[in-house]
């Protein structure tokens, strides 16, 4: 047995242990990152599961990404080249399509083509949001305050929370708590009439959610699309070139030259505890690394029920750690495709192949897909997110092919009967048969299909059930009670222990927010001053 | 597609932008390909005995010494060493060059060409000019030539033919990207123009116009006259006009060169010191997103690049002013193109800019940064 003795252990080299890893030895302090598997990316990666066809395997678009990490670990030099994903089309029934263009008119128009009402109600909405994003959107930077505690530092953070709130107008404060409340179903009826357009809004709502869109609380997620939009020209929103795994990698790639080491295929077994302490972990292989400062960015079940021993941890930290939701609810579909899909409702090559294709046909299909697994099944026909990679950017298939991501909701983690190889073709068939109902020549266009349920999703990531967001981005899982109650501080009740992932504030999707707030409170902690900006 | 919009350039009519927005046609420049018409360009053949003569009166650059097939960027100037214009040298052959040029230069060609047995021939009408530009603008070219590109060097040229019509292809561009620009005869560019396209489609080829360019350009630090500078011969006053070593163009003067328009005033100029630098400032982007936070605004970035006159200060000071700026979506920094004050000029110096916030005018912080912003191994691999 080799022990390794460093400043600080990153257990998972998702991105946001990278950005973590990347912050800490910014900051002088020597890290190892251990990552499982032979890649780095965790839930971020670009692979060639199909000759000459690189899959953005899972998380398929960079939403986001804190432009203060773009720009403190300089990710374009690193490789970092974010790529505009403008539009988005939703296929009727009917042959009919729904538009939104990147250009604000153009939208405004085909709106105006469903509904006159709701072209002007476009407008009005856009702006309440724009208003409440600003007012919110300072949280993804902030360590949340404990509400009951009165020590300065969570009094201060409190103030700066309720100040948020005084920056909106009375109107707009009560806009907020219903949105906060609400279900995306309810709220959006408020504004429009238009089904479609319902539909594919509310299905924004739901990615990554146990929830349908008429489910309390699903509104709220509407906002995170318009934090994005705030960061306007500065783009942090849209298609990674080479894929999301290029993410991943750029951010890796800071962190070596900061003087990160990164370890792949080195799977941690355990965390070794001492005193109440951690002081480092164990790999399968038997190696140790040991380490005053122990970051994991894996989700809390897997953090402290499966490589922590109970006894080592509070009872009722336990406790709360079970009871977090993590249910996945979301399956993903890779294709390779010997040419674009064909769409009835815009037939031929056109500027839609470019965006998203959205398949949330109405309101009720969606809360039907949502049915479905409520009730232990896969949506028969589920809702959809597509794109295709090989639009944007040409690498991503040999020249003429395209590949295309799906994203699927709903296919539930606790399918009744459990996953197995004949439910993973009949979801997959699913999928296709959905998509194939829009696009007639889509079936015979298939090279290569990939289908990955949650219990793929877990078992090749290690995210637990499968879910993308590392436990439900519900109301009741966020902020100074995100992953538990009293841990929202990316601290453990063991010393020295610290958590990262999506599990932490703010949550999912490719922020990194998690990695770099951790790191700020792990250096506090560790009282090594944290370093200036580095001259490039 | 919707929203073309078209600019004059030289009495020529170009695209500004081929859809509704510039912004896919500048993804397509550092990301895939795009295929620019730059036909409004000034060319000139100079062939003859004396034709690296000629040349090497005119320009900075030592033609002479350039070897066939080689091309050179340079600039020239007038007797007081203030420069009149910047363009290429292409040795076709021993005895054959092109000259390119933004500005029309005949004339002056001409009044230097006195005595020396040459011939200068204005092909800006009879020659297209199409800029491939890219990092997949190789792989398109050769499959448009069937020839391989791999042993053209950047800043090199060769003969081949695209669809039969004969073509030069030379290894340069505006974009500090890998690009190459094709020259052919003005009646056969539109059919080269289509090759070029159809080969290029599924390596995602872009037509773009100069609102895309204008970016490129900008993180290249390549300067644009009229723009960056004005040309001697325009220029109404003293102040107006600079030097090679006021443009940061240093490595274009080959003074060991035994003569040529504005040496010994290029020469006495050194020996002071030239009093400007032509940097790159970057602008600061916390204490420009403090400046719209201070008013309730998220930060507001150009989408567009560009070219208005912008002062710079130091400790209060004018110092400099900036002359083209952009946002670079691929960088993600908010890049200028700038005059700076020469013992202000170094690397690192931080400075103020002046942004306008709401109305008001305000000053961010900024800094001198050498160029260019942007230089892949690709452009020279």
């Amino acid at each position: 047995m080799t022990v390794h003795r460093y400043d600080a252990i990153v257990i998972g080299g998702g991105h946001n242990g990278l950005v973590n890893a990347a912050y800490l030895a910014r900051a002088g302090k020597k890290v190892v990152v251990l990552e499982r598997r032979h890649l780095v990316g965790g839930a971020a990666v670009t692979e060639e599961i199909f000759p000459g066809f690189k899959y953005s395997v899972f998380s398929y678009v960079v939403s986001l990404l804190r432009p203060e990490i773009i720009r403190d670990l300089d990710l374009p030099r690193h490789g970092l080249e974010i790529l505009p994903l403008e539009s988005t089309i939703t296929p009727m029934p009917n042959g009919d399509y729904l538009g939104g263009w990147a250009d604000h008119d153009i939208t405004r128009r085909e709106i105006y083509r469903h509904s006159k009402r709701d072209a002007d109600a476009y407008d009005e909405y856009n702006k309440l949001m724009h208003h409440m994003a600003m007012a919110v959107k300072p949280l993804l930077a902030m360590v949340p305050p404990d509400p009951t505690s009165l020590a300065p530092s969570d009094l201060k953070g409190m103030l700066k929370f309720a100040g948020m709130f005084r920056s909106l107008s009375t109107r707009h404060f009560h806009a907020l708590y219903k949105l906060m409340t609400m279900s995306a179903g309810d709220f959006l009826d408020e504004w429009y009439e238009t089904d479609v357009l319902k539909a594919t809004k509310s299905a924004s709502g739901i990615i990554g959610t146990f929830m349908g869109p008429r489910t309390p609380g699903s509104a709220y997620v509407l906002l995170h699309h318009y934090m994005g939009e705030i960061d306007g020209a500065f783009r942090a929103w849209g298609f990674a070139k080479g894929g999301t795994g290029a993410i991943s990698e750029s951010i890796a790639s800071a962190a070596r030259e900061h003087g990160a080491e990164i370890r792949l295929n080195a799977a941690v077994s355990r965390i070794i505890t001492k005193g109440g302490r951690a002081i480092g972990v164990a790999l399968e292989d038997g190696d140790e690394f040991h380490a005053p400062v122990v970051v994991t960015s894996l989700d809390p079940k897997r953090s402290f029920l499966v490589l922590t021993e109970e006894k080592d941890l509070p009872a009722d930290f336990v406790e709360d750690v079970k009871r977090y939701k993590i249910r996945g609810s979301s399956g993903k579909v890779n294709l390779a495709l010997s040419e674009l899909p064909d769409f009835t409702c815009l037939p031929g090559r056109g500027p839609h192949h470019r965006g998203a294709i959205s398949i949330s046909p109405t309101m009720e299909y969606v809360e039907t897909a949502y049915d479905d697994a409520k009730y232990g099944n896969f949506s028969r026909q589920p809702y959809m997110d597509i794109v295709l990679p090989s639009m944007i950017d040409p690498d991503m298939a040999p020249p003429g092919k395209h590949v295309m991501s799906i994203f699927v909701q709903y296919a539930p983690s606790n399918i009744t009967g459990g996953w197995d190889a004949t439910k993973r073709d009949a979801f997959g068939d699913a999928v296709v048969d959905a998509v194939a109902r829009f696009a007639p020549n889509f079936k015979s266009s298939i090279l290569h299909r990939q289908v990955l349920t949650p219990a793929d999703i877990e078992s090749i990531t290690g995210l637990t059930d499968g879910n993308i967001f590392q436990g439900e981005l519900a109301l009741h899982q966020l902020f100074f009670l995100r992953p538990a109650p009293g841990w929202a501080k990316f601290r453990t009740p063991l010393k020295g222990l610290y958590q990262c992932g999506a599990a932490t504030h703010p949550g999912g999707g490719i922020m990194g927010a998690g990695g770099r707030l951790a790191a700020l409170e792990i250096l506090k902690d560790t009282s090594l001053p944290f370093a200036a900006r580095v001259p490039r | 597609m919707l929203g073309q919009s078209w600019r004059r350039w030289a009495g020529c009519v170009v695209a500004s932008s081929y859809e509704l927005s510039h912004e896919r046609e500048y993804y397509a420049i550092r990301n895939s390909a795009a295929l620019f018409d730059v036909s409004p360009l000034y060319k000139y053949h100079v062939s003859g005995r004396d034709a690296a003569r000629l040349l090497d009166r005119v320009v900075t650059r030592n033609v002479g010494a350039a070897k066939v097939g080689q091309v050179l960027y340079t600039c020239w100037c007038d007797r007081d060493g203030k420069v009149i214009d910047d363009g290429t040298v292409s040795r076709l052959d021993d005895q054959r060059f092109r000259l390119t040029a933004a500005d029309p230069n005949y004339r002056w060609l001409g009044d230097n060409a006195r005595q020396l047995s040459v011939e200068i021939e204005d092909v800006s009408e009879k020659l297209g000019a199409l800029a491939l530009q890219g990092p997949n603008a190789r792989v398109i070219l050769e499959q448009a030539t069937e020839s391989d590109l791999s042993k053209l060097k950047y800043f090199r040229l060769t003969t081949s033919s695209i669809r039969g019509i004969p073509v030069t292809i030379t290894r340069t561009g505006y974009t500090g990207d890998l690009g190459y620009e094709i020259w052919v005869d003005s009646a056969a560019a539109v059919p080269v123009w289509d090759a070029l396209i159809e080969s290029g489609t599924p390596y995602g080829i872009t037509p773009a116009g100069m609102l895309a360019l204008d970016m490129a350009r900008i993180e290249a630090g390549l300067l644009l006259i009229e723009v960056d500078y004005f040309s001697s011969r325009h220029a109404l006053i003293d102040a107006q006009t600079s030097s090679p070593y006021e443009l940061s163009l240093d490595w274009t003067v080959a003074l060991d060169k035994p003569q040529f328009n504005g040496r010994r005033a290029i020469r006495a100029e050194l020996a002071r010191g030239p009093a400007w630098r032509f940097v790159g400032v970057e602008v600061d982007w916390t204490t420009l997103e403090a400046n719209y936070n201070a008013i309730g605004l998220a930060p507001r970035l150009p989408t567009q690049a560009w070219r208005t006159s912008v002062p710079l200060y130091l400790g209060g000071k004018q110092v400099g002013y900036a002359t083209s700026g952009s946002w670079s979506p691929l960088l993600k920094r908010y890049l200028t193109l700038a005059h700076v004050e020469a013992r202000h000029a170094k690397p690192g110096t931080q400075l103020e800019i002046e942004i306008t916030v709401e109305h008001r005018r305000k000053r961010a912080l900024a800094t001198v940064h050498s160029l260019p912003f942007f230089n892949p191994e690709r452009k020279r691999s």
